[in-house]
C-alpha cells in the first residue's frame, strides 16, 4: 500500500475510510453477481422442474391382451357398431383380467376396481380397427392398452410414496381365520424401521397406510407385524408362493381412504408385471392422439395442427403487411406528423397487453365480421395484429442497416425509388427481416390469452382440417391440462410444454443460424 | 488569478515532497511496455518525471503517448485486454504491483481528459464529489472551503460563485474543462495528468487553460499530452517525443525545440510529418 | 369456392397484364415516339386497375354482407315480429346469422328454421350479386385501362404511386388496429356504463360479476396492483443489478453468454410460467405460510393462523411474474447504462472513485431516466400479464394485504368473464370490455411516458 501517512490526521482517516469503501465495493459486486445468479437459477429451476416432470411422461405402461378369440357383435352396418364393438373389446379385456384374478369376482367393489385398471376409451383404437375390418380380429393376439394413469404413476414411483424393503426368508401358513401368517427370524425388521421412520401405521384401518408383501404373483396386505412374524390378508395369488421365499415389502404411506388406487389394484398390477404383461413403452400417443378426458389416452396432435393452422394465417398476414409497412416507413414516408403518429403508434402497440388483442378479436372479428368462433383463422388474425409491431420494428432495423451507398448506387444508374428498394435494398435486408419474422412467429406460437377470448379453448377431439374448423392451440392445451385436478395431468402438461419449447427452440436456432450466416459488416 | 498559498490547504504532496527533495524525481518509469491483446502500443519506454514542473508528451497521433499517460494512474486497468509491463516507481514503490490500490493511487495522481466530462450534477457537487468519497472533509464548512479553493485555483471561482447549483454541463467548453481541473485538484493530488486538455476548446479557452497550467506547476507535478507544439513549448519544462510507441527523445523543452538530437524529432517539430 | 374465386380473379388480372404489355410492346423504341414507360409497367398498370375495383367490391361485401341479408330478412318478417323491441329482434337475427354459418344446422323449431332457410336463400342471392359485381368491376377496369395504354402514358409513375399507396395502407394498419382497439373497447364499455354507472364501477368495493351483478372493480385494481408490486419487488433489484453486473463487471465472454440466456426468460411462453407457478411455487409458498402460522401459534403470539396460506396466492403469481419481467428490466437498463459515455466513467475513476462508487454516483444518476423507463415498461408488462395470474393468482375479488391470500386481477376477470361466452350483451360480458378499457388506458399511459423518457435520454447521449 502506498504510504500516505504523512503524519497527517486526514490521511489516517482516508485510509480507514478506504477499507470501508473497498468492502462496499466488494458487496456491490456480490449483489450484481447474485442478481445474475438468481435470474439464471430461476430459469434453471423452471426448465429442470418441468423437464423432470416431462421425462416421466415420455414413457408409459401398457397392458397386453390376447383378443384373437373375442366374441364380436354381428349386426351391421359396422359404423353403428363402433360403440358396441368398443364395449365388446373392453369387456373382453376386463374378462381376461377377471379370469386371471378370480378373487375380483367376489365383490362388487373389487369388480369396479378391476374395471378401473383400464379406461373404457382405451379400447377405442382396437374397436375402430375391428369395426373397419371384422376379419381383422384374428390378428389381435397382442393388443396393448394403456394402464390407468394412477397405476402408471404408481409404477413410475411417483404415485404416493411406496417405500420398498426386502423381508428375510419366511415360512407361510394359513391360520384358523383364513389369514396368512408369515414367520421368519427378523424378517420384518426393515419394514417396521421404515414405518416408524416415516411415522406411518398400517393395518386394517382405511385411515392408515398399507404394508404389501409380494412374492411372485402373490401379494398380502399385512394387518399386524412383529419383527419376526406378520399376519395379513391374501389379496391375490397363492399363500404357498411365500413359503421359503424372501418377499418384497412395500410400505405405502398414503392412507387407503385418500388414495386413487386400491391395494388390490396394486397387487394385480404387480402380478401382471411379474407375468410380463405390463410393459413400459415410449409414449408415442402423446404426439399421435388428440385430447381426451383420460390422461393416459390424451395427446397433442389436434393442438399441434391447430397451432400450425393458426400460425399459417398469422404468417400470411403479419409478414407481408409488416414488411410492406416497414418499407414504407423506412424508405418512402415523408417526415411529417402523420408518419410520426404511425411510428409512436407502432411502438405503443408493441407494448399493449396481449389480452387486449383478444378483446379486439372478440368484438371485431367475431362480433362485427361474424367469423366463426374457435377457428384458427380468427386466432391467426388476432395474433398477426399482435406481432405486427414486432415484425415492423425488426424489418425497419434490417432496412436501416443497409448502407445508403447501395441506394445511391442504384439511383445513380437510373433505377426508380421503387426499383431501388425492391431490387437492391430488400434482398440485402432479407435475412434481418426473416429473423424478425421468425421471432414474431415464435411469440405468436407461445401466446395463450387472446386465444382464450376468441373461444379456442374448446375441448377438441378431432384434428382440424382447415382454418375455419374448430380448433385449439398448443399453449391453450397446456393451460387446459395444467388446470386439471388429477395428478397424472402434471407430467402430461410438462411433456406438452416440452413439445412447445422444442418448437420455439428450433425457431430460435434458425434465427441464430441466419444471424451467423448472413452477418455482414458494412 | 488567486491560486492561494493558504497554509491550511496542505496537500499530501507538500508533506511527501519535502522528504523527496523539492526538485527531485516524482515518478520514474523503467522499460514500460503496453499491449492491447497482442498489439503492442508502447514499447520499452523509460523516463523520469520531475516534481513541480510540467512534462509534455508530444508526437503524432497513435504514437502511444495517451496510452503511456494512462499507465501513470493505472487507468488502463479499466480497458479489457490491456497489459502493462515494466516498472513505474513512485515513492520507491512500483505502482503496478498488486498491493498498490488503484483507487488510492488515482486519488494522488489525478487526470483531466481530452473532452471535458463534468458529471451530470451541479457545479458544487462536481467538485465536492472527490472529497466526499475520500472522506477528506469532516464538516460542511470544510467541504465548502475545499470547493471554493479548488475553484479558485482552477480560476473558475469568479465566474461561477453565484451559480454553484447550476448543472456542470451548463458551462461553456473551456469552463467545463477548468471545472474538471478543479475537480481533480479537490482530491489533493500530487500529480495531475492531462490528456490533450485543450483539443476540444477554442483558442481563447485554450489560452486560459495554458495560463492555468503554468500557475499549477508551482504546486503540482503535471504531465500533459498535447498535439500542439506551441503549447508544449509554452507550458512545459521537459518534453518527451514519442513515435510509433517508442520514446524517441526526452530532454529540456528548450533543447528539444531548438537543438533536437534526433533527426525524427527535428522532422516532427519542423512540421515535416505528423 | 373461395379458392376458385381467387383463381378466376388472378386469371383476369394476368389477362389484363398480358394485354397491357402486348399493346405497349407495339409502340416500338422509335426515339421520336419513345414511350415513357417500359411495356411491363403498362402491364402492371392494367393489372392494378383490374384488381383494384374487384378488391373494393370484395371489401364492401366482407363488411356488410351479413348486415344486408339481415336487413332483407327483417323487412320480410311477418307482423307478429314487429311487436318485439328492437334489441330483441337484433339478437334474434344474430342467432339466425350464426346458425346460417354452420352448414346443415337446423334447430328443430319451426319458426326459427323458416327464417333460417329464408336467410340462407337471401344470402345466397347476395353472394351471387356480389360475384357478378366483382367480375363486372374487374372487367370494366381492364377495358378502361387497356384503352388508356399509350406511348405517353406515365405507367411507371402511376404504378409506383399505386404501390406506395398500398405500402402506406399497410403501415396504416397499425393505426387501424389501435383505432379498432379503442373503438371496440369504448363501444362495448359505453353499453356497459349505460347499465352500470362509471363511478360505481371505479369505486365499488364488491365485485361479483358471475353470480350477482356487483361491479365494483376496486378489488380487481387492488389485486392487479398488489401482484404487480410483488413482481417489481423481485424484478427491479434483480434486473437492475444484473444489468449493472453485465455491463460493468462481467467480461466480454461471460456477457455474451449470460445475456442471451437472460433473454430466454422473456421468450418462455407465459403459460409455462403459469404451470411453473402452479406446480412448484404456489405449493411451496403455501407450505411456508402454513409453517409460519404453526410457528407463530406455537410461540403464542397469536391464537389463530395469521396468513391465509391459500393454494394459489398473490405471492406465488407475483414472484413468478417478477422472474418473467427480469429481462425487460435488465436488457433496457443494460442498454441505457452502456449508453452513458465512457468519459464520465473515466472522470470518476481518475478521481479515485471505486468502481461501485463510479456506478452508484455517476453512471446510475446519468442513466436514471432510462432505468425509470425500463421499470415503467416492466410494470406495464406485469399489469397486462394474463396467464400467470389466471393460473396462479386465484379468483377471489378481495382487498387483502396478506400476500398469501388469493387475489384476482383485471386480466383474470376478463378471461373468466369472456371464456365460453359468445354473446356480448349482458352486463357480465360487457364488464370485461370495461375492464379491458381500464387496462388499455393504464398500460398506454405507462408506455407513453416510458417511451418518451427513453427517447429524450437517447437524444441526450447520441
Amino acid at each position: 500500500m502506498i504510504d500516505l501517512a504523512g503524519s497527517d490526521a486526514t490521511n489516517k482517516r482516508v485510509l480507514k475510510r478506504l477499507k470501508r469503501r473497498k468492502a462496499a465495493d466488494a458487496r456491490f459486486r456480490v449483489f450484481g453477481l447474485s442478481a445474475v445468479g438468481f435470474a439464471l437459477s430461476a430459469l434453471a429451476v423452471l426448465l429442470l422442474s418441468i423437464g423432470y416432470q416431462a421425462f416421466s411422461a415420455t414413457t408409459y405402461h401398457v397392458v397386453e391382451f390376447d383378443m384373437s378369440d373375442m366374441p364380436l357383435p354381428t349386426e351391421s352396418p359396422p359404423d353403428a357398431n363402433v360403440s358396441k364393438t368398443l364395449e365388446a373389446v373392453f369387456r373382453a379385456a376386463r374378462d381376461d383380467l377377471g379370469a386371471m384374478f378370480p378373487e375380483s369376482g367376489s365383490e362388487a367393489v373389487l369388480r369396479m376396481e378391476m374395471s378401473a385398471m383400464i379406461t373404457r376409451l382405451a379400447a377405442l383404437p382396437t374397436a375402430l380397427k375391428i369395426a373397419r375390418d371384422p376379419g381383422h380380429v384374428a390378428d389381435l393376439r397382442q393388443v396393448r392398452m394403456p394402464l390407468s394413469d394412477d397405476l402408471d404413476l404408481f409404477l413410475k414411483g411417483s404415485g404416493g410414496h411406496a417405500t420398498l424393503s426386502r423381508a428375510g426368508t419366511v415360512r407361510s401358513r394359513i391360520d384358523e381365520s383364513g389369514m396368512v401368517v408369515l414367520a421368519g427370524q427378523g424378517a420384518f425388521r426393515p419394514l417396521l424401521a421404515n414405518a416408524s421412520a416415516a411415522g406411518v401405521s398400517f393395518g386394517d384401518d382405511p385411515a392408515a397406510g398399507s404394508a404389501l408383501v409380494t412374492a411372485g404373483r402373490s401379494t398380502i396386505r399385512l394387518i399386524s407385524a412383529t419383527p419376526d412374524d406378520a399376519r395379513g390378508e391374501l389379496l391375490t395369488g397363492d399363500a404357498a408362493d411365500f413359503d421359503g421365499a424372501a418377499p418384497v415389502v412395500r410400505l405405502v404411506e398414503v392412507p387407503r381412504a385418500l388414495r386413487a388406487i386400491s391395494d388390490h389394484q396394486i397387487a394385480w398390477t404387480l402380478a401382471l408385471k411379474t407375468d410380463g404383461r405390463i410393459e413400459r413403452v415410449l409414449h408415442w400417443s402423446l404426439l399421435t392422439h388428440t385430447d381426451s378426458t383420460q390422461p393416459e389416452l390424451a395427446g397433442t396432435l389436434a393442438a399441434i395442427v391447430g397451432s400450425f393452422l393458426t400460425l399459417m394465417v398469422t404468417a400470411s398476414v403479419a409478414i407481408p403487411v409488416g414488411i410492406f409497412a416497414s418499407i414504407y416507413l423506412e424508405e418512402f414516408a415523408p417526415k411529417n406528423r402523420l408518419t410520426s403518429l404511425i411510428e409512436v403508434n407502432i411502438n405503443n402497440l408493441a407494448a399493449v397487453p396481449s389480452i387486449v388483442f383478444g378483446l379486439l378479436g372478440a368484438a371485431v372479428f367475431l362480433g362485427v365480421f361474424g367469423l366463426p368462433r374457435s377457428a384458427p383463422i380468427v386466432g391467426g388474425l388476432v395474433l398477426s395484429l399482435m406481432i405486427l409491431p414486432v415484425v415492423i420494428i425488426a424489418s425497419r432495423a434490417a432496412l436501416k442497416s443497409v448502407p445508403p451507398s447501395v441506394r445511391s448506387g442504384a439511383m445513380a444508374i437510373g433505377a426508380s425509388e421503387m426499383q431501388t428498394v425492391f431490387h437492391h435494398v430488400l434482398p440485402l435486408a432479407a435475412p434481418g427481416i426473416l429473423t424478425g419474422a421468425i421471432l414474431g412467429m415464435a411469440r405468436a406460437l407461445g401466446e395463450t390469452a387472446p386465444l382464450l377470448l376468441i373461444g379456442m379453448v374448446a375441448f377438441v377431439a378431432n384434428v382440424p382440417n382447415s382454418s375455419t374448423d374448430e380448433a385449439t392451440a398448443l399453449p391453450v392445451l397446456i393451460y387446459l391440462w395444467a388446470t386439471q385436478a388429477e395428478r397424472a395431468w402434471e407430467p402430461m402438461t410438462a411433456a406438452a410444454i416440452m413439445i412447445l419449447l422444442l418448437f420455439l427452440i428450433s425457431m430460435n436456432v434458425v434465427v441464430v443460424y441466419l444471424r451467423r450466416r448472413f452477418e455482414r459488416k458494412w | 488569478m488567486d491560486t492561494g498559498t493558504e497554509a491550511d490547504f496542505v496537500t499530501p504532496a507538500t508533506s511527501l515532497s519535502t522528504q523527496d527533495g523539492r526538485d527531485g524525481t516524482r515518478m520514474d518509469c523503467r522499460n514500460v511496455s503496453v499491449f492491447y491483446g497482442n498489439k503492442q502500443a508502447v514499447s520499452d519506454v523509460s523516463l523520469s518525471i520531475p516534481d513541480r514542473s510540467v512534462t509534455a508528451l508530444i508526437g503524432p497521433s497513435g504514437c502511444g503517448k495517451s496510452t503511456f499517460l494512462r499507465c501513470l494512474n493505472r487507468m488502463n486497468d479499466t480497458i479489457e485486454g490491456c497489459r502493462v509491463e515494466g516498472e513505474i516507481v513512485m515513492d520507491g514503490q512500483d505502482i503496478n504491483s498488486p498491493d498498490i490500490d488503484p483507487v488510492l493511487l488515482r486519488s494522488r495522481v489525478g487526470m483531466v481528459f481530452q473532452k471535458p466530462n463534468p458529471f451530470p450534477k451541479s457545479i458544487y457537487e462536481n467538485i465536492a464529489y472527490g472529497p466526499r468519497i475520500h472522506g477528506l472533509a469532516q464538516t460542511r464548512d470544510d467541504l465548502n472551503e475545499m470547493v471554493e479553493k479548488s475553484l479558485k485555483r482552477a480560476g473558475l471561482w469568479e465566474e461561477v460563485k453565484d451559480r454553484l447549483d447550476a448543472a456542470g454541463t451548463s458551462l461553456s467548453g473551456g469552463q467545463q474543462q477548468r471545472l474538471c481541473i478543479a475537480r481533480a485538484i479537490a482530491v489533493r493530488p500530487e500529480i495531475i495528468l492531462m490528456d490533450e486538455p485543450c483539443s476540444a476548446l477554442d483558442p481563447i479557452a485554450t489560452a486560459r487553460i495554458v495560463e492555468l497550467i503554468d500557475e499549477l506547476r508551482k504546486r503540482y507535478c503535471i504531465v500533459i499530452v498535447t498535439h500542439s507544439m506551441q503549447q508544449a513549448a509554452r507550458v512545459s519544462q521537459r518534453t518527451a517525443f514519442f513515435h510509433l510507441g517508442n520514446l524517441v527523445e526526452m530532454g529540456e523543452t528548450d533543447q528539444i525545440f531548438t537543438s533536437p538530437r534526433m533527426r525524427k524529432t527535428e522532422d516532427y517539430i519542423t512540421g515535416r510529418f505528423g | 369456392m373461395n379458392w376458385l374465386l381467387l383463381a378466376a380473379l388472378l386469371t383476369i388480372a394476368s389477362v389484363g397484364f398480358t394485354a397491357g404489355r402486348h399493346k405497349a410492346g407495339q409502340f416500338g423504341t422509335d426515339p421520336e415516339t419513345h414511350p415513357h414507360s417500359r411495356p411491363n409497367f403498362h402491364g402492371y398498370y392494367v393489372l392494378m386497375w383490374t384488381l383494384l375495383p374487384a378488391a373494393v367490391v370484395g371489401c364492401v361485401y366482407l363488411i356488410c354482407n351479413n348486415w344486408i341479408a339481415a336487413e332483407l330478412v327483417s323487412s320480410e318478417l311477418p307482423a307478429p315480429f314487429k311487436v318485439f323491441p328492437e334489441a330483441d329482434l337484433a339478437a334474434y337475427l344474430r342467432a339466425v346469422e350464426r346458425a346460417a354459418s354452420l352448414p346443415g344446422y337446423a334447430s328443430g323449431e319451426h319458426v326459427f328454421d323458416t327464417v333460417l332457410v329464408r336467410f340462407r336463400e337471401i344470402s345466397g342471392q347476395v353472394n351471387l350479386v356480389t360475384l357478378l359485381a366483382l367480375f363486372g368491376a374487374a372487367y370494366a377496369g381492364l377495358r378502361v385501362s387497356v384503352r388508356q395504354v399509350a406511348p405517353d402514358l406515365r405507367a411507371r409513375v402511376v404504378v409506383e404511386r399505386g404501390i406506395e399507396i398500398f405500402l402506406f395502407l399497410c403501415a396504416g394498419l397499425a393505426v387501424a388496429t389501435t383505432v379498432g382497439i379503442v373503438l371496440s373497447l369504448l363501444f362495448e364499455s359505453l353499453r356497459f356504463f349505460a347499465q352500470v354507472p362509471l363511478w360505481d364501477f371505479l369505486t365499488g368495493l364488491h365485485w361479483n360479476a358471475q353470480t350477482s351483478a356487483e361491479f365494483g372493480a376496486v378489488p380487481l385494481f387492488f389485486g392487479t396492483f398488489m401482484i404487480s408490486a410483488i413482481a417489481m419487488v423481485v424484478a427491479a433489484p434483480v434486473g437492475l443489478f444484473s444489468a449493472i453486473y453485465l455491463s460493468e463487471y462481467a467480461g466480454a465472454r461471460s456477457r455474451n453468454m449470460i445475456k442471451p440466456i437472460l433473454e430466454i426468460l422473456a421468450g418462455v411462453p407465459t403459460v409455462v410460467y403459469g404451470f411453473f407457478a402452479l406446480l412448484l411455487v404456489a405449493p411451496g409458498i403455501r407450505s411456508l405460510a402454513l409453517w409460519i402460522n404453526r410457528v407463530i401459534i406455537e410461540a403464542g403470539w397469536s391464537d389463530g393462523p395469521v396468513l391465509a396460506a391459500q393454494p394459489t396466492s398473490a405471492l406465488a403469481a407475483g414472484i413468478v411474474m417478477g422472474v418473467m419481467v427480469i429481462p425487460f428490466v435488465s436488457s433496457l437498463s443494460d442498454d441505457v447504462i452502456s449508453a452513458v459515455p465512457h468519459s464520465l466513467r473515466d472522470g470518476a475513476l481518475a478521481m479515485g472513485a471505486t468502481k461501485s462508487e463510479m456506478i452508484r454516483h455517476v453512471v446510475i444518476p446519468a442513466a436514471l431516466p432510462g432505468i425509470i423507463a425500463a421499470l415503467l415498461l416492466a410494470v406495464s408488462r406485469a399489469i397486462g400479464e394474463t396467464m400467470i395470474v389466471v393460473m396462479a393468482a386465484g379468483q377471489r375479488a378481495q382487498v387483502s394485504m396478506d400476500p398469501t391470500s388469493d387475489l384476482t386481477t383485471i386480466t383474470v376477470q376478463i378471461v373468466s368473464l369472456l371464456t365460453g361466452e359468445s354473446e356480448f350483451d349482458s352486463p357480465k360480458t360487457l364488464s370485461a370490455f370495461a375492464l379491458g378499457l381500464v387496462l388499455f388506458v393504464i398500460t398506454l399511459l405507462f408506455n407513453l411516458v416510458a417511451l418518451s423518457v427513453v427517447k429524450r435520454f437517447r437524444e441526450k447521449y447520441d
